[in-house]
């Protein structure tokens, strides 16, 4: 990727563009209109409209496809060109169903806006419609045949940024052009015509459902009324919604989303959420995010006696358990309680990953890692992903995973003990590596071998790694091409001419072959070494994505201490994901104890189990407001301090008021936001100060980001691999997609289930139900099959905290247990 | 005096003016006491009292009346009135013709109309309720002009006392009856489709 600034001319605007950058969007960040359909920013170019045609030196030509050229002298229309558009939209509205009155999409509809924008009032072409019924593709998906144009963005989308490649364009089984058209109308126009009249858009398995991620990112782009989801479907009128622009808070990504909401009925006037909507062409979002967003926990009014029973209960309260889905803000009150009450925090996540950081700061000197997600989107072409549970873990970090291979023609390494086959299939250039359970040090020591400049490398790794290089004796047979001079004389003119020929032999070797046994220890595939040469080719920004696996890990010390010599000593940049919405926050801000779930410690649980529970889910001791009831900010992946904002109503007590009790409380919870702590990499500022938003060229203008502070680094030497015995059947603690916690279970477009998920073959052994063990206590639970799982380990949810699944995993994502059929 | 209403005809043209042959004002003051007495006794008194009381009898019950005998009997009231709204049906299906586009809800000057709607069994967009609170309506008749269905217009419905200055009315009390379908003529006023619109559309052309 050159990143050499040119200057080109757009309309008679100078404008400063990066060289190879698409005309649309130098155009777009210099705030000049080209009307553009089927392009999306981060996915490859479909040409699918053609409406973007402009005039570039001359000639014609699509900007979401023209790369920009020093001194370049684009005009963004001309009367050729004027024609060519409203060709177009006249061919688009051939047919297109007179049905704006009911659709869903009317009012911000770019066909629509388009038409006007074109002024097409008059319609010169005509064809015989077809039947095109409307179908229901997944538990949320409503397609409509009869209002999509065949844009493609659905199916760009779920290709380049999901990565489910789940839709693809079918049959329409339309009536041929009139050959006439062709010589009359524009010609543009007419290519344009002729696929759309042949094109529809399908399921790409065949059948007659998706079977996907139900992510809805389909729904999002789709500029017309043709992809909806099936509860929106028909229920209002988009511009009835107001949007309230927050931030998702489901997962560590922190995903800037807008609650979109309206009164409940005509009885009810409380606001609801009808749906969410993000700045598709700058961020996708998951499923969970999407569909999840009736969480909220309605209180009509203050519970005194429940609050005073809460005070006493703090008060009196040895330690409070809490999760990582909760503000800065409420983080940084129970901190403050810690330090004027003496009271312990648990938070498993937060502490497992902060134990992690802490290591990894004591090596690195950095408090926070140097990797940045969205940079390794638009530059990284090989990556390697760690610990991590993608396709359920973290969406955006598989949305980047995907976007590696499709958009900068990446190749990528998937370390897992669980195989999913979605992953291998985002690319041909994606190798899964099945390793064993708990060899994560391993893999992190062969990437140093690989990828460290040996000579920086301190000797004792540098003699450690090699220890496990097996040179060995191999013959080879080579083909050996030599050039062989002959003399000839030509027959006919009696002349000796010198012809050169090339003669092959096949000759004999004997070559040394280094076999590392680190990559026996993982297990990996057999012609590894061939493959990784290939996938190296040409490649120059490497990129290497942890989870959770390496934070719930006997070994989590050497670990991050592996990932900081890895930061240090070779390319990759390293981006280490937060297991939960906000365990970053969190491990930054709280001082975290370990939870040894002793019951003689009284314990207040927020969100979770304790003796006395403040709930946002309504089923506690006293109610707290839910996520999408609450403003304040979340610390994301991104290390972003983003602000979240309140959508539903909320009348019961707040944490803040718990802490105005006690004395240590501030006017409104948002005053806490100025109060982060600087030496935490925070900001002193005002809530109300923060933007939530994407400029024009796509630039996050989200709160702000982390600041990192960095420390003296003590150099040691990472201890040696220790491989840790697991055996017998294996649990592995994952959430099925779209369910991250209580808050997404409890959402009514969200139902994945608490059961066991398995792959197919372990399921015809398991059955429907079976009934596992751990720590003596027995479990029975429905099996489901997941399709895209491998392997025989069984992921087991840990979404509900009433069964308290962490505490029986203790410091590890993998357990043993024993299995039957129920 | 002569002299000047020959002048005057000069002028004025044909003007006829006619003397009236009234009696002398009284002018001694025992003339005055006759008069007096005399309107006192005489029998002019009562016929007065009887012209009031026949015209009485007259404007209240019989041929003199000029007002409407409301609540009984009530005006007729213009097309282009604008009254408490009707929601009219399809004469062909007896459907409501309401497809619930929010158009009215959009436009609606005093953001009075509200709606729900949702996905029906027939694939249809429903609209389950529709109310328009008439404490705030100004009767501005925007919402009958921007309905592209002809489906919200403005009926003769104009009582609107009542006990409190909020009162809704719902989609069922402004619908049609459905009984009285026969009845619902297409409404003239506000919104309606001009006579000459045929004239000032272009046709799309079909292929079938
Ligand atoms: S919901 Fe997501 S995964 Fe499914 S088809 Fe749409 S974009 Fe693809
Ligand atoms: S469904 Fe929507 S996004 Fe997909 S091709 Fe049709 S119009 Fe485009
Ligand atoms: S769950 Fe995570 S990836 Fe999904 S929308 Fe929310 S923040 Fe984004
Ligand atoms: S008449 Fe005017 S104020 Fe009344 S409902 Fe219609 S648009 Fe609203
Ligand atoms: S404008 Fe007419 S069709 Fe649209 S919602 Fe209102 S009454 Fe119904
Ligand atoms: S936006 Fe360029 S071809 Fe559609």
């Amino acid at each position: 990727m050159s990143e050499n600034m040119i200057t080109m001319t757009i309309d008679g605007v100078a404008c400063q563009a990066k060289e190879g950058e698409y005309i649309l969007n130098v155009a777009r960040a210099n705030a000049i209109f080209i009307p553009a359909i089927c392009y999306l920013t981060r996915c490859s170019p479909t040409l699918a409209c053609r409406i973007c045609l402009v005039e570039a030196d001359g000639k014609r030509v699509y900007a979401c496809n023209a790369k920009a050229k020093d001194g370049m002298e684009v005009l963004t229309s001309n009367q050729e060109i004027l024609e060519e558009r409203k060709a177009i939209m006249q061919v688009y509205d051939v047919n297109h169903p007179l049905q704006c009155g009911v659709c869903d999409q009317s009012g911000s509809c770019e066909l629509q806006n388009y038409t006007l924008e074109l002024s097409v009032d008059t319609q010169p072409y005509v064809i015989a419609d077809t039947t095109r019924e409307a179908k229901n593709w997944s538990s949320v998906l409503h397609y409509d045949p009869g209002l999509c144009i065949v844009c493609e963005r659905c199916v760009t989308v779920c290709k380049d940024m999901i990565g489910d490649a789940a839709i693809t364009t079918g049959a329409r089984g339309g009536v041929e052009l009139d050959k006439e058209y062709k010589e009359s109308m524009p010609k543009d126009a007419y290519s344009m015509w002729n696929k759309l009249q042949k094109s529809v858009i399908t399921p790409s398995n065949d059948t007659d459902s998706t079977n996907c991620s139900d992510c809805g990112e389909c729904i999002a782009v789709c500029p017309v009324g043709a992809l909806v989801s099936r509860d929106f479907v028909y229920t209002t009128n988009s511009w009835e919604l107001t949007k309230v622009p927050a931030t998702c808070a489901h997962c560590s990504s922190g995903c800037q989303i807008y609650y979109e909401t309206k009164p409940t009925s005509i009885e009810n006037r409380d606001q609801k959420i009808y749906r969410v909507t993000n700045e598709w062409n700058y961020l996708s979002l998951c499923g969970a995010g999407r569909f999840g967003y009736d969480f909220e926990n309605r209180v009509v009014a203050k519970n005194e006696v429940a609050f005073r029973v809460a005070i006493d209960a703090i008060k009196s309260a040895q330690a409070i358990r809490f999760t990582s889905v909760i503000t800065n803000e409420e983080a940084l009150m129970l901190q403050t309680l810690k330090e004027k009450l003496g009271v312990k925090l648990f938070n498993t996540e937060a502490k497992a990953f902060q134990n992690f950081m802490s290591s990894y700061t004591t090596h690195s000197g950095n408090m926070l890692f140097g990797g940045n997600i969205k940079e390794m989107m638009q530059t990284s072409d090989f990556i390697i992903s760690i610990g991590s549970s993608l396709r359920n873990d973290n969406p955006n970090v598989r949305y980047l995973f995907n976007n590696i291979q499709k958009l900068n023609k990446g190749a990528g390494l998937y370390f897992h003990p669980v195989g999913d086959s979605l992953i291998t299939s985002m690319g041909k250039n994606i190798t899964q590596i099945e390793h064993k359970v708990g060899t994560e040090e391993a893999i992190l020591y062969w990437i140093l071998d690989q990828f460290a400049d040996k000579e920086k490398l301190p000797s004792e790794i540098n003699e450690y790694i090699t220890s496990f290089h097996e040179v060995s004796k191999k013959t080879i047979t080579e083909k050996v091409i030599t050039d062989v001079t002959e003399t000839v004389v030509d027959a006919e003119t009696g002349e000796s001419k010198e012809i050169v020929k090339k003669v092959t032999t096949n000759v004999e070797k004997e070559i040394e072959v280094v076999a590392n046994r680190l990559l026996d220890i993982l297990d990996a595939p057999a012609d590894f070494d061939a493959t990784l040469e290939k996938y190296l080719g040409k490649k120059e920004n490497f990129s290497l994505v942890l989870g959770e696996d390496l934070y719930f890990h006997s070994q989590v010390k050497n670990l991050a201490h592996l990932v900081a010599l890895i930061e240090e000593f070779t390319p990759f940049s390293v981006a280490i994901i937060p297991p939960r919405t906000n365990s970053l926050g969190v491990a930054l801000l709280c001082e975290l104890d370990d939870d040894m779930n002793d019951d003689k410690i009284t314990t207040v649980g927020y969100n979770t189990i304790g003796d006395f529970v403040l709930s946002s889910l309504g089923n506690g001791d006293l109610d707290m407001p839910a996520m999408n009831q609450q403003e304040g900010t979340l610390t994301n992946m991104h290390k972003r301090v983003v602000p979240t904002n309140a959508a539903v109503s909320y009348h019961g007590y707040e944490l803040n008021d718990i802490m105005n009790e006690l004395g240590f409380g501030q006017d409104l919870t948002v005053d806490w936001t100025s109060l982060l702590p600087t030496g935490r990499g925070f900001k002193s500022v005002d809530f109300d100060s923060l933007p939530n938003g994407y400029t024009n060229s796509g630039e996050e203008n989200r709160g702000y980001r982390l600041e990192n502070k960095t420390t003296k680094s003590t150099s040691s030497i990472p201890t040696k691999i220790v491989t840790s015995d697991i055996s017998g059947e294996i649990l592995y603690r994952c959430n099925p997609q779209r369910q991250f916690n209580e808050f997404t279970d409890k959402a009514h477009q969200i139902f994945e289930e608490f059961a066991l998920y398995v792959s197919k073959e372990k399921a015809e052994m398991l059955g429907d139900k079976a009934t596992l063990e751990i720590n003596n206590k027995e479990f029975t639970l429905p099996v489901v099959v997941d399709d895209r799982m491998s392997g025989d380990i069984i992921k087991l949810p840990d979404f509900k905290h009433s069964h308290e699944i962490y505490t029986h995993f203790g410091d590890s994502r993998f357990k043993s247990t024993t299995i039957r059929k129920a | 005096m002569n002299e000047i209403r020959k002048e005057d005809e000069r002028v004025k043209g044909t003007q006829e003016y006619v003397l009236l042959d009234l009696s002398h004002s009284p002018e001694t003051g025992f003339d005055q006491f006759a008069q007096v007495v005399k309107r006192t006794f005489g029998k002019e008194l009562f016929v007065g009292l009887w012209v009031t009381l026949r015209e009485m009898g007259s404007t209240l019950f019989g041929k003199g009346k000029h007002t409407v005998s409301y609540p009984l009997e009530k005006m007729p009231i213009a097309p282009r009135y604008r009254a408490i709204h009707d929601m009219l049906r399809l004469l062909e299906s007896g459907n409501y013709r309401c497809i619930g586009c929010g158009l009215c809800e959009k436009i609606c000057i005093s953001n009075c109309i509200a709606m729900d709607t949702k996905y029906d069994e027939n694939q249809r967009k429903e609209v389950s309720e529709y109310t328009i609170n008439f404490g705030r309506c100004i009767f501005c008749g925007y919402c009958a002009e921007v309905c592209p269905e002809l489906a919200i217009v403005h009926g003769g419905r104009y009582e609107n006392a009542s006990e409190q200055r909020a009162s809704f009315s719902l989609f069922e009390d402004m619908l049609k009856p459905i009984d009285m379908l026969t009845q619902q003529k297409e409404f003239d006023g506000f919104g309606a489709v001009s006579p000459n619109a045929d004239e000032n559309i272009k046709k799309t052309p079909l292929a079938y």
